[in-house]
């Protein structure tokens, strides 16, 4: 079929392996990233239907959920488990594997696309719902389950149901005090937590255009935190660049290819939502999930906030929980900690964006900022910038390891119950960075300029 | 009582929105997996409150759970689904749920069902004041009932066949090998 088509919907096209009676379609997966955490029991599944991997070529699998980023690697036993088991489970059947110590290993979705493992077209697949962070490289990426990862590694296929086409189209200049995660965060606050639900996001308009492809990734990164399953962004000159910068001299011949992914003009998406880039400031998480966030300028919400009963009653118990007041002003909110990393924020540009803020300046006395690259390439890189230093003159932990840290409290990095964080990762639920802690989503300079006052603030303010 | 089609048991009110699976199954639980399932994780952090639903007596044994917006948003860990199973849910009624849970729960056998949320509401109403009431999902009609009341809800119908024809995914789509090869030998590496 041919026409006026979607970028997703070229991708899907081309996966197609047969449509199924149920409606659904059997999709061809490219690459195929597993990490340690969610991967064991769908080992223990294959073999215990007497299966074997079909396709270990395509492939890939990274430790960093459990994995000690800290001085010689603290280790965690039930860590030191999924360690051993994803390291055996490869092993067995013959699948690259970058483990900790690896010069390639970090988190999946920040090593994959460095390793120009991930180019326009593909189709990949992981057992973790932030693999939508491919999306700005025009790959159709996403999340998976175990039950799925099963399918996938027996079969190298996927049967699933084609999402709708939600194009999110974003006009006019962001200002420089804006950054793609603030973006991403006044995008999620607009059309909530399930506005994506049951559809692929692409990114259009002048500002996404404007964005370098890392940022892209931020973007698209988030795009499950409103619920869609992946993002996506048309391929570009900076796409084509980035890629070559990674791939080297393979995939020559593939570029006409890499340009044809992107809507065709009059191509119809099935739910359009215009944002105003202009519009969009340094912005903060109030509450316990990402849509609950607002202008940094602002102040947390009151009743006459919320249009419903039920609303102010889930607001109530989100500021209850996060130790804040009705109407508390955002600029007055203390933090314990600050974090700087994760799939979200934890590339070269955001470390050097967190440096251009703390540099000639000092992390405030009693707040603990850490620093976690989201590769051994990315902590290398800074290296080689001189961004260590300047870390380490304002008094933040610039962690030797690289990994997911404290995003999601699966390694030795977690707040104690009710320790604040300003945290460049994606999500705020309740005991995400450790059991009782409580987190306020924010770009790396936002983080920074935090860590300097102590309050959340941004670099405007110091 | 429940059969293929139809999966009866009675409810606990879950009166919260955007359950995400960090509260399903936290993640410091999540690196102990065992093959003999996920018991006692649901809601690990909220059952440390004695008044929370789910620890109230007069919920023990329900096999539906009723709750809001925007369920099992977050994170990819099918363990949620393992968590609400080893805690006896059999059926999760809500107005709205997170792709990849549906999916998750599709996979294991567990029942999603969506309806407006008013109907959350009145279910909420509806088992406080009579915490026995059965809930009755008919799958083949698609309809929900509750004491005298009944509603349609919502389902994908991809969802729907696959949990009323459970069985071996994998080998449904080993069936199809020859046009997985086929696929293959004419795919062009992007
Ligand atoms: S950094 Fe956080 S969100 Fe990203 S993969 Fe790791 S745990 Fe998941």
């Amino acid at each position: 079929m041919t026409g006026h088509r979607t970028l997703a919907e070229k991708i899907w096209q081309d996966h197609v392996v047969r449509p199924l009676d149920d409606g659904s379609d059997l999709l061809y997966v490219d690459l195929h990233v597993l990490h340690e955490v969610n991967t064991p029991r769908a080992f223990d599944d294959l073999r215990a239907a007497g299966r074997t991997v079909r396709r270990p070529d395509l492939t890939l699998a990274v430790e960093d959920h459990n994995t000690p980023t800290g001085e010689g690697g603290r280790e965690d036993l039930a860590g030191r488990r999924q360690r051993d088991l994803i390291r055996a489970n490869c092993a067995g059947s013959g699948i690259r594997l970058h483990r900790l110590g690896d010069p390639d290993q970090g988190i999946v979705h920040v090593v994959v696309p460095e390793l120009g493992l991930a180019r326009p077209g593909m189709t990949i697949v992981c057992c973790d719902s932030h693999t939508s962070t491919l999306g700005a490289l025009g790959v159709l990426a996403f999340g998976i389950g175990t039950g799925q990862v099963e399918h996938v590694l027996a079969t190298q296929t996927l049967p699933i149901h084609r999402p709708d086409d939600l194009a999110v189209e974003i006009s006019g200049v962001l200002p420089d005090s804006a950054t793609a995660k603030d973006l991403a965060l006044a995008l999620i606050a607009r059309i909530g937590t399930g506005g994506g639900r049951g559809s692929v996001i692409e990114y259009r308009g002048e500002a996404v255009r404007a964005l370098s492809v890392e940022a892209r990734m931020t973007l698209c990164n988030m795009s499950v935190e409103a619920g869609s399953r992946a993002g996506l962004v048309a391929v570009d000159d900076a796409t084509v660049h980035y890629l070559r910068t990674r791939t080297g001299a393979r995939f020559t011949d593939a570029e006409p290819r890499w340009r044809e992914m992107r809507s065709d003009d009059g191509a119809r998406f099935d739910h359009v939502v215009h944002l105003d880039a202009a519009q969009v400031g340094p912005r903060v998480s109030w509450g316990t999930n990402p849509a609950q966030n607002l202008p940094l300028d602002g102040r947390a919400p009151s009743r006459s906030d919320c249009a419903t009963e039920q609303e102010w009653a889930t607001t109530q118990r989100s500021l209850a929980y996060m130790g804040l007041r009705p109407g508390q002003p955002m600029r007055d909110v203390e933090v314990d900690t600050v974090f700087v990393g994760s799939c979200t924020n934890g590339r070269i540009e955001d470390l050097r964006e967190t440096a251009s803020v703390l540099s000639g300046r000092k992390v405030a006395d009693g707040v603990r900022m850490l620093i976690v690259a989201g590769s051994a390439a990315v902590r290398r890189q800074a290296v080689a910038e001189g961004l260590d230093r300047v870390f380490s003159v304002a008094g933040a932990d610039f962690r030797p390891g690289a990994g997911c840290s404290m995003c999601c409290a699966l390694n030795e990095d977690r707040l104690a119950p009710g320790e604040r964080a300003a945290s460049t990762s994606n999500r705020n639920f309740e005991g995400r960075q450790g059991k009782g802690s409580r987190t306020h989503l924010v770009s790396p300079r936002v983080a920074a300029a935090t860590a300097v006052t102590g309050r959340i603030t941004t670099p405007q303010d110091l | 009582m429940s059969t293929r089609s139809v999966r009866t048991g009675t409810a606990v009110p879950l009166r919260r929105d955007d359950v995400d699976t960090d509260q399903l199954s936290p993640a410091r639980f999540v690196p102990y997996y065992r093959p003999d399932g996920f018991t006692n994780i649901l809601f690990a952090d909220w059952r440390t409150d004695p008044d929370f639903v789910l620890n109230q007596p007069q919920y023990q044994g329900a096999s539906v759970l009723v709750a809001g917006h925007d369920f099992g948003t977050g994170s990819s860990r099918e363990s949620a689904v393992w968590a609400l199973q080893g805690a006896g849910f059999q059926v999760v009624v809500a107005s709205g749920f997170g792709d990849i849970f549906r999916g998750n729960a599709t996979t294991r056998g567990l029942w999603t069902v969506e309806v407006d949320h008013d109907v959350v509401e009145r279910l909420w109403r509806e088992v406080e004041a009579d915490p026995w009431l059965p809930l009755v999902v008919d799958l083949t009609a698609r309809r929900l009932g509750f004491g005298a009341g009944e509603c349609p809800f919502r389902i994908d119908e991809p969802l729907r066949r696959r949990l009323l024809r459970p069985g071996d995914r994998i080998a449904e789509t080993l069936l199809h090998l020859a046009e997985v090869e086929d696929y293959e030998s004419r795919r062009v590496v992007p």
